[in-house]
């Protein structure tokens, strides 16, 4: 496999589409939001539960790529249990990493399985693919918006 | 392979020397001998267009219809000349029929802005077909949301051919204007144009066709199946971008108002009232795309060099390949399956999303269009969020789909 293909659909990114984390419906959630991506048909519902300002539960439903699918499944497992400013602090530095934009290894060690999604700066048309389900926890993190597209 | 070639009905074709006339055919993607089949969004240019548009700016560059110098006179007689081979190419009565605008999406916001406005009133009603792509259903429903009409939706059966007895149906005495695709883009269907065209007239209702899929494999003579108006881009067709064509019969563009106000659409302007110019003028407003409308012409010229006939088996045969080939993939299932298609083969793989395929096989050099294809209303009939789309021009190989093939088998192997 061309090494840029193989860094970009890592095992962890297979393993997590075949069997995406917190994968269910959350009757109780205090936050249901919608993210999509018309251009593909990515399509994801985040369900949040956030008590005194820590992340409680997250789940999500929908379909869509393995790079959208994975990095919701990888969000979810990550962001469960962290402060919403930690929560802000990780899409930030996610954001920077499907970019090409992050520096340094701190930066790289602190965001644990996130930086299997490093290679997806390589493939700028993939970009939205990775950040979809981020954009839509943020918005549900920050606004009182239902839906957030990424067109 | 080889033994498919030296069958006599193939003789008048040679894949090998037509693909020497497209540059672009022989450089390498990732590595990899670059394999094109994304015909459908655009088709590559031969030589000789390109040297058409390097010619132009390095020797005649001008304006055109204004000047008295000779640049302007030979950059306006080749500009006119691009007209006369359209007209030609489409076998329409008279130059004026033929109408220059940017590509097929302008040319039906301009049939739409201009024949709907003023003929689409309140409760009437414009027929379209479930096949369509976006630009020939958006003008309609911003004219529709304008003037109080209703857009009806010829339904499609589960191989993508359009339901002719729904469609009859579809008539009544509010129904002033039919819109639908020749080709789909998403699925590769022909439709029964001719006799759409004929249902649509025997209730004296005119019929815009989208030909935009159509004209690069279908011989298009817009006498022979009365079309009122025909529409078509020049990049699909071996030629540059921004350049397409509204084909209109006479009788129907002069009764229409101006699309776009400006300069060379006039024959005089004082404050108080402009005199339109005669047609096409009256509908090509501003500086056109001179350049690119002279390199059209030049891929007309090409295009007029090949043989049709056998351009047009040797497609089917590569259609027909890649269907049995890919038909073959497990887990691979068609969407489109029309008895009668052009160069389309849309497909989805069972738990591959389409963008993921896309990604893998671009690795591999291999250019297909993944996604919804402009046709969202298409996937929402087959239950599918995107296809994964692999589309032919006559410069494509057998070769070439069987990289297809051995491309896909390798995005089902990352994915086992």
């Amino acid at each position: 496999m061309n090494p840029e293909l193989k860094e970009l659909y890592q095992e962890v990114i297979l393993d997590h589409n075949k069997s995406p984390r917190n994968f269910r419906v959350m009757e109780d959630a205090d936050r249901k939001i919608e993210g999509f991506n018309p251009l593909c048909g990515d399509h994801y519902v985040v369900y949040l539960k956030v008590r005194d300002g820590v992340v409680q539960d997250l789940s999500f439903t929908g379909s869509g790529c393995a790079i959208s699918k994975a990095s919701a499944s990888v969000m979810s497992s990550i962001v469960k249990g962290k402060s919403v400013q930690e929560a802000e602090l990780l899409f930030e530095k996610f954001h920077q990493l499907v970019m090409g934009d992050l520096n340094g290894e701190a930066n790289a060690e602190s965001l644990g399985k996130l930086i299997a999604f490093a290679g997806v700066s390589e493939f700028p048309a993939r970009v939205k693919c990775a950040s979809l389900a981020w954009h839509t926890l943020h918005t549900a993190l920050t606004s009182n918006e239902e839906q957030v597209s990424t067109e | 392979m080889i033994s498919t070639q030296t069958q006599p009905t193939k003789l008048t074709f040679d894949v090998v020397k037509i693909r020497k006339d497209f540059p672009i055919l022989s450089q390498q993607v990732h590595g990899k001998a670059l394999v094109y089949l994304d015909n459908a969004a655009t088709s590559q240019k031969p030589q000789v267009v390109i040297d058409s548009l390097v010619r132009y700016y390095t020797e005649f560059n001008s304006n055109v219809h204004r000047g008295v110098h000779l640049l302007s006179e030979q950059a306006t007689k080749a500009y006119e000349e691009s007209r006369v081979k359209v007209q030609r190419y489409i076998n329409a009565k008279r130059s004026e029929e033929i109408i220059f605008t940017r590509g097929t999406t302008e040319g039906i916001n301009l049939v739409a802005q201009s024949f709907g406005r003023a003929n689409i009133h309140e409760g009437d009603e414009i027929i379209i077909s479930g096949m369509e792509h976006h630009s020939n259903i958006v003008p309609w429903q911003m004219l529709c949301a304008e003037k109080k009409a209703t857009l009806r939706v010829i339904p499609i059966d589960d191989n993508g051919e359009i339901i002719l007895d729904e469609y009859v149906k579809l008539f009544n005495d509010k129904t002033r204007f039919a819109a639908y695709t020749h080709v789909s883009n998403a699925l590769g269907t022909v439709n029964p144009i001719k006799h759409m065209i004929e249902t649509a007239h025997a209730h004296n209702v005119p019929v815009l066709i989208d030909g935009a899929q159509a004209i690069p494999h279908l011989r298009i003579d817009v006498q022979e199946l009365d079309y009122d108006f025909y529409v078509f881009s020049s990049h699909k067709m071996f030629g540059p971008t921004g350049i397409g064509v509204v084909y209109g019969k006479k009788s129907l563009l002069e009764t229409m108002p101006p699309y776009q106000g400006g300069g060379d659409m006039i024959k005089s302007v004082t404050f108080e009232k402009t005199i339109y110019n005669d047609l096409p003028y009256k509908f090509e407003a501003g500086t056109p795309n001179i350049a690119d409308t002279i390199a059209f012409g030049v891929a007309i010229d090409y295009l007029n060099s090949l043989d049709f006939e056998a351009i047009h088996d040797y497609e089917q045969e590569l259609l027909e390949y890649a269907t049995e080939k890919l038909s073959t993939v497990n887990g691979l299932t068609i969407i489109g399956t029309a008895r009668e298609k052009a160069g389309v083969v849309s497909f989805t793989l069972d738990g591959i999303h389409p963008h993921d395929i896309g990604t893998i096989l671009d690795t591999e050099g291999i250019a297909i269009r993944t996604g919804h294809h402009c046709a969202q209303l298409v996937m929402q009939r087959f239950c599918v969020p995107a296809t994964a789309r692999a589309s032919f021009a006559f410069y494509n190989t057998k070769n070439e789909i069987d990289a297809l093939v051995d491309g896909i088998n390798k995005v089902k192997e990352i994915f086992s």
